[in-house]
């Protein structure tokens, strides 16, 4: 009884392993469980250019760090001959490009890849946007006065308040103090963020300058939207300049924050920087995989998707053989279905897998019958055993080509698969038949062979099954719950199915 | 086609393939002498040792070179078996009947050459009957002749009875007959008709070809039902004797009755099958279990003989 609940223990083990390792990968690690699952990555491109004036240019970019949501991967920064670092400069990342006596026209590339990420959280940044002050007038001064006073009477905290004033700069008939206001400082969406940041940071209102990009495909040679973030009821929230609050929807995407500028450029002229922004929609696995690449998830080190791709594929189509087996298992111990040569089914399954099934039954019929013919006139000849064996090989291989042929010459292309055929095993498989055949007699024959038809058809079917296919390949660990269930119908007592026919004449009997 | 519900087969006690692998082959059948049974030279040397009835050993071929001298260790114009030291289900023996000139007689009146008989050693010799296809030795034996008792019993072959001993006790046994369909052999699911036994008295229960209860010998036409078995004690005896000579707590025992030497030790099988169940109408578990309770009350094989004696005539029930 003790080894029996070990069993028990053994094996639900192994599926609790299992299941654990696929749960982790589907949850944290954002590995889809279907393999229909499709997931976009944002690829934004950001192109720096400028003149060069024959001096030592520097070129310092300010870096997005992410947002909570949206995780960032596969950074690159393609730059010829210039000096690339990444530094931080008042907590803030910027790329850094350097290159002596630099001429002509020159093009910098900065690009990541940008991945939603429900778990995501970046390195909070909360320094505060630096005090600016405008030189103005006493009549500007007033005006603004006006408008602070209005937004603050018509709010109840921070958040409203800014919601107010954006509202106010974007009325169709403005009150004078705004028209003022507009004309003398308000040249671009830019202007009216850093002059709203201005007012609310005189109300000591919680705030930092955005710049952000709207996740378009498609969009080229666009700029940082401006917007800006104010801190109200223990959260950031999110402005734009002309709709007021918005949702920190995934549309949007925070490239830099704070009032440091973009772009810093010595030593050359006409600089600017632009972005554009290319979405691909990748299925969720090989997102998960973009993830999990730069070393950052040590766990996928260790899985199959660092080999070579032609390795990949080998080890896809070895991951089926469990399957295959555990279909044999089912159908040897809980049907009682009787194939000649145990694992022979699984290795006919994986030849129809290249074949397609109905070509691939048709050859294997075509071919063992052909065989059983050539190997009874051998059994004439007296040989040993292997030659005899060696002789139903070459027969095998010869028949095998001539389909191969026939078949390519009736225009049939998927006929020259059979040389998927495991060769050997057919070979093995006449001899066993002719046997039986000797034996037994035809119906014994008939039977072994259905049986092992049927068995390679059912392992065909499970190992051709785009979910198995799937999870063999995604999740390796799938295959210890596969273990832990053969272990457990290893010990399995019961009736098999064959035996509830075999034996029920007994029971109309008694 | 119908199905029987397991809850039926449980009720009437069937030992199921899955559960006789399980529960009593694995238990009771310790891997390490599966050699002394599945090698039946190993199993003639035993039985030797043992000084157990079994058909006599004439010799044994075991290299390609020895078989041109084949003729040289069969006896002269006489009958002989040849059987794979490792075949399984009866698979490799031929039975030559007499000899007549050149040629060799089988029961089924076909005749076969030199040639043939050697081919068929060499076939042997090379693995072809063998588990897993693993080089094997040919037995050359003396041919059974068996008791007249069973002359309208059975259609050219030699029939055996099969008793399965559980623990050393004899539980459940029946009798083999060929028939034209089995090609003289004696196995049920080539078309051999088994008839269950009665332990207690070694009388004939119920009879089935291919899983189908019959009355008659398909070929001979005689009445199964009045078939009784001589020796029968004595039977019972060898295959409880079996048992202390291999240690295998779960046998299958196949014994003939020769016409001058009696009751002989044929072959011993480790993975005995399920369809004496069917030949005697009834499920082994009820007899096992009944056994596991009394297995340690005995102490001899004539005192575990004489419990199966008086137990297990008719049906068992819980």
């Amino acid at each position: 009884m003790t080894s029996r609940y070990q069993i028990y223990i053994f094996s639900f083990l192994l599926m609790g392993i299992a299941l654990g390792i696929m749960a982790y990968k589907i949850n944290i690690l954002g590995f889809p469980l279907f393999s229909g699952e499709k997931k976009s990555v944002w690829n934004i491109e950001a192109k720096v250019t400028f003149k060069g004036t024959k001096e030592n240019a520097f070129i310092s970019l300010a870096l997005p760090v992410g947002q909570r949501g949206m995780s960032i991967h596969n950074e690159s920064a393609s730059s010829p001959n210039y000096g690339y670092t990444k530094a931080q400069r008042d907590g803030y990342t910027r790329g850094e490009w350097a290159k002596r006596k630099v001429s002509g026209k020159q093009t910098l590339y900065y690009s990541i890849d940008v991945i939603r990420d429900e778990s995501y959280v970046p390195p909070e940044q909360e320094e505060y946007a630096k005090k600016s002050s405008i030189e103005a007038s006493s009549a500007i001064i007033q005006a603004a006065d006006v408008i602070m006073q209005d937004a603050y009477e018509h709010s109840a905290d921070d958040a409203s308040m800014a919601a107010s004033m954006i509202f106010a700069f974007n009325q169709e008939d403005d009150s004078q103090a705004i028209e003022m206001l507009k004309r003398k400082y308000i040249h671009s969406e830019k202007d009216l963020r850093d002059l709203i940041v201005m007012l609310l940071e005189e109300k000591k209102v919680n705030l930092r300058r955005v710049g952000a990009l709207e996740l378009i495909d498609g969009h080229k040679n666009v700029s940082l939207k401006p917007m800006m973030e104010v801190y109200d009821k223990g959260k950031w929230q999110l402005f734009d300049m002309y709709k007021g609050k918005v949702d920190k929807s995934d549309r949007l995407f925070i490239w830099q924050r704070g009032a440091a500028s973009l772009l810093d450029a010595e030593g050359v002229k006409d600089s600017d920087v632009h972005f554009s922004i290319t979405e691909s929609v990748l299925s969720a696995r090989n997102v998960a995989l973009i993830k999990g690449d730069e070393g950052q998830i040590s766990f996928l080190d260790f899985s199959l998707f660092i080999l070579p791709n032609e390795s990949q594929n080998t080890f896809k189509r070895l991951l089926l053989i469990p399957i295959g087996a555990l279909a044999i298992v089912l159908l040897r111990v809980l049907i009682g279905i009787k194939t000649s040569g145990t694992f022979m089914p699984i290795l006919l399954a994986m030849a129809f897998m290249q074949t397609e099934l109905v070509p691939g039954v048709v050859m294997f019929l075509v071919i063992v019958s052909t065989g059983l013919i050539v190997r009874s006139y051998l059994s004439h000849l007296n040989l040993l055993l292997v030659a005899r064996i060696s002789a139903v090989l070459i027969i095998v291989v010869g028949i095998m080509a001539m389909i191969a042929i026939l078949a390519y010459k009736m225009g049939i292309q998927d006929a020259v698969n059979i040389t998927f055929f495991p060769m050997i095993i057919l070979a093995w498989t006449i001899e066993r038949m002719s046997i039986i055949w000797e034996e037994d007699g035809v119906s014994e024959v008939l039977t072994q062979g259905s049986g092992s038809l049927f068995a390679a058809i059912i392992a065909y079917v499970v190992m051709t099954n785009e979910i198995m296919q799937f999870w063999t390949y995604t999740f390796p660990e799938f295959l210890l719950a596969v273990l832990g269930l053969i272990i457990l119908i290893g010990r399995y007592s019961g009736y098999r199915l064959s035996e509830l026919y075999r034996f029920a004449s007994m029971v109309k009997r008694s | 086609m119908k199905l029987a519900f397991p809850s039926e087969l449980r009720r009437l006690g069937l030992l199921g393939m899955n559960a006789r692998n399980i529960n009593y082959i694995s238990r009771y059948n310790d891997r390490s002498f599966f050699p002394l049974v599945d090698n039946k030279l190993k199993t003639k040397q035993l039985i030797k040792k043992h000084g157990l009835q079994a058909p006599e050993l004439y010799g044994y071929i075991q290299y390609q070179g020895e078989i041109k001298n084949i003729l040289d260790v069969l006896p002269k114009g006489k009958g002989f078996v040849i059987k794979p030291a490792r075949g399984s289900g009866g698979k490799g023996i031929l039975v030559i009947n007499s000899r007549e000139g050149d040629c060799f007689i089988k029961p089924s009146g076909e005749k076969l050459t030199e040639q043939g008989i050697k081919r068929h050693v060499s076939n042997i010799l090379s693995g072809l009957y063998s588990l897993g296809g693993k080089d094997d030795i040919a037995l050359l034996e003396r041919l059974i002749t068996f008791d007249k008792v069973f002359e309208k019993f059975s259609f050219e072959g030699v029939p055996d009875i099969r008793v399965i001993v559980y623990r050393g006790y004899p539980v459940m046994a029946m009798m083999r007959l060929s028939t034209s369909e089995s090609d003289g052999k004696a196995n049920l699911h080539q078309g051999a008709v088994g008839v269950g036994i009665d332990i207690a008295t070694g009388k004939a229960i119920s009879a089935v070809q291919f899983n189908r209860p019959v009355e008659q010998h398909p070929d001979t036409g005689v009445n199964l039902s009045t078939l009784e078995i001589p020796h029968w004690s004595k039977i019972l005896d060898l295959a409880s004797a079996s048992y202390d000579m291999t240690n295998l707590g779960y046998l299958g025992v196949d014994i003939v009755l020769d016409e001058e030497k009696g009751a002989m030790l044929l072959e011993l099988n480790a993975r005995p099958g399920l369809a004496i169940q069917i030949a005697n109408e009834q499920g082994l578990l009820k007899r096992l279990k009944w056994i596991d309770k009394v297995a340690d009350t005995h102490q001899n094989r004539d005192e575990r003989t004489n419990f199966s004696l008086t137990h297990f005539g008719g049906v068992t029930e819980d």
